[in-house]
C-alpha cells in the first residue's frame, strides 16, 4: 500500500501541477483530443448507422466491417499511421476516429432495430413522411443504445489516447511513458490513477446522460414481454455495441 | 516482405509468447465468470453490486491497469503474470454479464419442470441451466477471446514480449513490413482462438448444430412459435 501513498503524493504534489507538461494541461489535452475524436467519428457514423438502421439495407456489410475493424489491435493501428504520416497528433486522431467508429455506428443502427415494427407501422399508417418518422419516432426511440454506443466509443478512445503517448507527446499518458523511463513508479501508478479516474468519471456521467434521454414513457433497458425468454442476448447487451478495445 | 521471410523465428516466437499471455485468461475468465453470474443471476442484492463492480472494472483503460495490478498483487510489471491478471480481470468483467443473462434467459417453465421430475438445485444447475444457456456462453466467450488477443498486445509498451512488440520494434526502428506482420498474426490468432471456440461449442452443444442461425431464420422461427 505505501506504493499508492507514494502515487497518491505525486498526485498532490504542487509541482506537478506547474508548466506545459504539468498534470492539468495534460488533462485538458487528453479530455479535448478525446471529444474531438469522438465527434469526428460520430459525423461519419451516425448518419450512416441511421441510413442503416432506417431502411434495413447494409447491415450485413457494417456488421462485417466494424467487426474486421474492432480486431485490428489499436496499437498496430496506431504505430503503423504514426509510421506514415510521422510523429505527432495525427497519427492518433486517425487511428482513434477509426476505432470509434463501430461501436457509435452499432448503437445507431441497432437503436433503431430496436423499436417494435409495429411502432413504426403504426406511424407510417397515421401519415407521417419517412423523415418524420425519422426525426419523430426512430431517433428519440433509438436514443438510449446510440448514446450507450458513443459511451462505448468514449471509453475506448480514453484508453487509448493514453497509448498514443508513445507516438505523440500529449496527454495523461506521457506520465506513464516518463514515468517508465526513469523508473519512477510513484508518476507511473499516479498517472495511471488520473486516468482511471478520468475513465469512471466519463462513465459516470454517460450513465446519468443515458437515463436522461429516455423519452417518457419508455422503461429503458426492458425488453418486450415475448422477448425476454428468448435465448438471444437482448439488444442493450449487443457486444457489437458494449465492447470495447482499451 | 524480405524482411518477414527472414524473421520467420522471430514472428514464431512472438507468437508463442502471445498465446501464453491470452490462452490462460480465456479459460480462466470462464472459470471465474460461472459462478459469480450464478451468484448475480440468484440473488438480488448481489446482481446489482456484482454487475456494477464488472462494469466498472471493465471502464479502466489496459495501460493503466498494467501498472496498477503490480501495486495490488505484488507481480513484476514485466511479468507474464502481471498481463494474465489483467487480462483474466476484463475477461471476468466482459463474462459476468454475459453469464448472468444467459442462466436468466433460461425458461422458467423448463426449470420448474426439472423440479418437478425431483432434480436438485446442484444439478439443475449442471445439467438443465448450463447447458441451455451453453449458447448464449460461448458467444460471450468468443468476444473474450477477440478481445484478449487483441489486448495483450497493448503489453508490449511496457516491455512484456507479445505479438505487440513487433509494433513497437517495428514503430523504433521504421519497419512497416513488422508492424504489418504483427497486426495479421494478432487477427489471425483471434480468429483461430475463435474458430477453436466454435469447433468446440459444437462438440459439447451438439443440438444447437441446427438452430437457425440468422436474424431472418430467427425472426420466422420466432413468429412461427408465437400464438396466433
Amino acid at each position: 500500500m505505501n506504493l499508492f501513498v507514494d502515487a497518491f503524493n505525486w498526485i498532490l504534489d504542487p509541482a506537478n501541477y506547474a508548466g506545459p507538461g504539468g498534470i492539468p494541461v495534460r488533462l485538458v489535452e487528453h479530455l479535448v483530443f478525446t471529444v474531438v475524436a469522438v465527434l469526428l467519428a460520430s459525423l461519419i457514423a451516425i448518419p450512416v448507422g441511421f441510413l442503416i438502421g432506417h431502411t434495413g439495407r447494409g447491415r450485413s456489410l457494417a456488421v462485417a466491417t466494424s467487426g474486421g475493424l474492432r480486431s485490428i489491435p489499436t496499437l498496430g493501428l496506431l504505430t503503423l499511421v504514426a509510421l506514415w504520416v510521422g510523429i505527432g497528433l495525427g497519427a492518433p486522431y486517425v487511428a482513434l476516429t477509426v476505432l470509434a467508429i463501430p461501436p457509435i455506428l452499432a448503437g445507431a443502427y441497432a437503436g433503431f432495430e430496436a423499436i417494435d415494427r409495429s411502432t413504426i407501422d403504426s406511424a407510417r399508417s397515421v401519415g407521417m413522411s419517412e423523415s418524420q418518422i425519422v426525426r419523430t419516432v426512430e431517433i428519440p426511440l433509438g436514443l438510449p443504445l446510440l448514446i450507450a454506443g458513443i459511451r462505448s466509443a468514449t471509453l475506448q478512445v480514453v484508453a487509448t489516447a493514453t497509448l498514443a503517448a508513445y507516438v505523440a507527446d500529449f496527454g495523461l499518458g506521457r506520465f506513464l511513458f516518463a514515468g517508465l523511463k526513469t523508473r519512477d513508479y510513484a508518476e507511473m501508478l499516479g498517472g495511471s490513477l488520473l486516468v482511471i479516474l478520468l475513465a469512471l468519471a466519463l462513465e459516470g456521467i454517460f450513465t446519468v446522460v443515458q437515463r436522461l434521454v429516455v423519452p417518457k414513457g419508455v422503461a429503458f433497458g426492458r425488453p418486450p414481454v415475448d422477448r425476454a425468454r428468448s435465448a438471444r442476448p437482448g439488444p442493450g447487451m449487443d457486444p457489437a455495441i458494449t465492447k470495447g478495445n482499451h | 516482405m524480405t524482411w518477414i521471410w527472414s524473421n520467420l523465428d522471430l514472428l514464431w516466437d512472438r507468437t508463442l509468447d502471445h498465446l501464453v499471455l491470452s490462452v490462460p485468461p480465456i479459460i480462466l475468465s470462464f472459470l471465474f465468470a460461472v459462478p459469480l453470474g450464478w451468484l448475480a443471476n440468484r440473488y438480488r442484492a448481489g446482481r446489482g453490486v456484482i454487475l456494477t463492480a464488472s462494469g466498472l472494472l471493465y471502464a479502466i483503460p489496459s495501460l493503466p491497469l498494467f501498472f496498477v495490478i503490480p501495486a495490488v498483487f505484488g507481480t513484476s510489471l514485466r511479468s507474464p503474470l502481471n498481463l494474465i491478471i489483467a487480462l483474466t480481470l476484463y475477461g471476468v468483467a466482459l463474462m459476468v454479464r454475459v453469464v448472468a443473462d444467459g442462466l436468466a434467459s433460461v425458461d422458467t417453465d423448463v426449470r420448474q419442470s426439472a423440479v418437478a421430475v425431483g432434480y436438485s438445485g446442484w444439478s439443475i444447475f449442471w445439467q438443465v441451466e448450463l447447458p441451455l444457456a451453453g449458447p448464449v456462453l460461448l458467444a460471450g466467450l468468443r468476444v473474450v477471446a477477440v478481445s484478449t488477443v487483441s489486448l495483450a498486445t497493448v503489453g508490449a509498451v511496457i516491455g512484456a514480449q507479445s505479438l505487440g512488440s513487433l509494433f513497437t520494434d517495428g514503430f523504433q526502428r521504421g519497419i512497416q513490413a513488422e508492424i504489418i506482420a504483427g497486426i495479421v498474426l494478432t487477427v489471425g490468432l483471434a480468429l483461430l482462438l475463435d474458430g477453436v471456440l466454435v469447433v468446440l461449442g459444437r462438440i459439447l452443444l451438439p443440438w444447437t448444430r441446427r438452430a437457425p442461425t440468422n436474424r431472418r431464420t430467427l425472426r420466422v422461427a420466432r413468429m412461427a412459435e408465437a400464438p396466433a
